[in-house]
């Protein structure tokens, strides 16, 4: 169940991978869609902790183009429906998640990223 | 007590067949659903905004989906294959990741609202995984800079475990402390064998709200306080019933039923009169 309000958070943690570590891309994704609760002061309180470029680029890779390049000034409801489609409600069940600096790929397998490290790789 | 972290590494330990027997075992499911809801109360966040938490050592969701219930978004992290298998059975919300809370974290600075971790940290007391590894200070205090990093200014973390020691509660805290979090532990019940609980209170930045450290809860009579904790915590769960729809109901479960047995999974149960129940505290 990695979605793109928990990808957009996360950037690799291998030893030494400090910088260009994030976003991590996406590789051979398998998506599925779900419905979820639709809040809008939650996406507005949220939207502060994003990275924006990197939600609009992760979401093309998987397909959807619905979001606008520059984050819009107004919130409408428009705009927070398409936020909390992309945000909550793809879901990236198969593939894997690739760093961009150091190439550590983080496989993802029945929705769950697996994130360990290898001995080398322990900060 | 047993002391599961003594006898085999996490992640073996908690295997498929020990797995289902600690989640599905109702006495488990109510103490750490009690606990839950006493690490929500002290991180004291502003009240009916649903948060974004961590929660770290997730398992198989018992803690979870008490954050699901309160209307909480949260994110889980756990080294046990197993309980992260249970936990999808039982299709919590949050989104898991399989990691060693030894090895860090890696979320960008200011991520979540607040983390909590139910029943974990004495596992990280010791050292032992089937992962690379390295001492338990080097992993206490990875995971503690990792962590702080990942929470915003301010916050908190609520961290219960079972140290054997209280030399062990000072290696945690003083770690915590070095790694930049204020704060300190909070006892419930110190004098009731059963009913003790340690809660590692760690703050960012000020903490959100009052700066000290809250008080634990005492109670008069030894070995009563089980008791007084679930009364609690029907107390709670009364206050905060009806702030948010239950998405679980029958409909719902009906649903996902048929959803997964259109999928073709297996061991989907079947429909009875007690499907979508109200499921009752145990005592
Ligand atoms: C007693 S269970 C608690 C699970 C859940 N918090 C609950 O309340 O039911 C302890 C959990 O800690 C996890 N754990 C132990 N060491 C860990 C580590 N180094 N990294 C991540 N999880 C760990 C175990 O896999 C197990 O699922
Ligand atoms: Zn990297």
């Amino acid at each position: 169940m990695v979605r793109l309000i928990t990808h957009n958070l996360l950037a690799c943690h291998a030893k030494g991978c400090t910088s260009n570590n994030f976003p991590l891309l996406f590789q051979d994704a398998a998506v599925e869609l779900r419905d979820a609760d639709f809040n809008a002061d939650f996406l507005r309180g949220f939207l502060p902790r994003l990275e924006w470029p990197a939600l609009v680029g992760a979401a093309r890779q998987l397909g959807d183009t619905s979001l606008p390049a520059e984050q819009p000034d107004m919130l409408d409801d428009d705009f927070l429906q398409k936020l909390h489609h992309v945000l909550l409600e793809i879901h990236v069940e198969e593939g894997a998640m690739v760093c961009p600096n150091c190439k550590h790929v983080y496989p993802i397998s029945n929705g769950i990223p697996n994130m360990l490290l290898a001995e080398h790789e322990i900060g | 007590m047993s002391r599961p972290e003594l006898v085999a590494p996490p992640e073996i330990y908690y295997g498929d067949i020990e797995a289902k027997k600690y989640t599905n075992n109702s006495r488990i499911q109510q103490i750490q659903a009690d606990m839950t809801y006493r690490a929500l109360e002290l991180l004291n966040l502003p009240p009916d905004e649903p948060a974004f938490l961590l929660d770290i050592g997730c398992g198989s969701g018992l803690s979870g989906e008490i954050l699901d219930e309160e209307g909480h978004m949260w994110v889980g992290v756990d080294i046990a294959p197993s309980m992260l298998e249970v936990a999808l059975e039982r299709e919590v919300e949050g989104d898991l990741f399989l990691q060693d809370i030894g090895q860090g974290f890696g979320f960008r600075p200011g991520s979540f609202d607040g983390a909590i971790s139910i029943s974990v940290l004495q596992w990280l007391l010791n050292a032992e995984t089937s992962h690379p590894t390295s001492s338990p200070p080097h992993r206490l205090t990875r995971f503690f800079i990792t962590l702080h990093a990942a929470l915003k200014n301010p916050s908190r973390a609520i961290l219960q475990f079972y140290p054997t020691s209280d030399d062990q509660i000072q290696l945690i805290t003083s770690i915590a402390q070095k790694a930049g979090f204020g704060g300190g532990v909070v006892v419930d019940y110190p004098n009731s064998k059963k009913a003790r609980k340690v809660f590692l209170c760690l703050f960012v930045g000020g903490g959100g709200g009052a700066q000290q450290v809250p008080k634990g809860l005492e109670s008069e009579v030894e070995d009563e306080g089980k008791v007084q904790f679930e009364k609690r915590r029907e107390r709670l769960k009364s206050r905060s019933g009806g702030k948010r729809k239950n998405i679980k109901d029958k409909d719902w479960i009906l649903k996902k039923k048929e959803l997964y047995r259109q999928r073709g999974k297996e061991g989907v149960p079947n429909d009875s009169k007690y499907t979508g129940r109200k499921r009752k505290a145990v005592f």
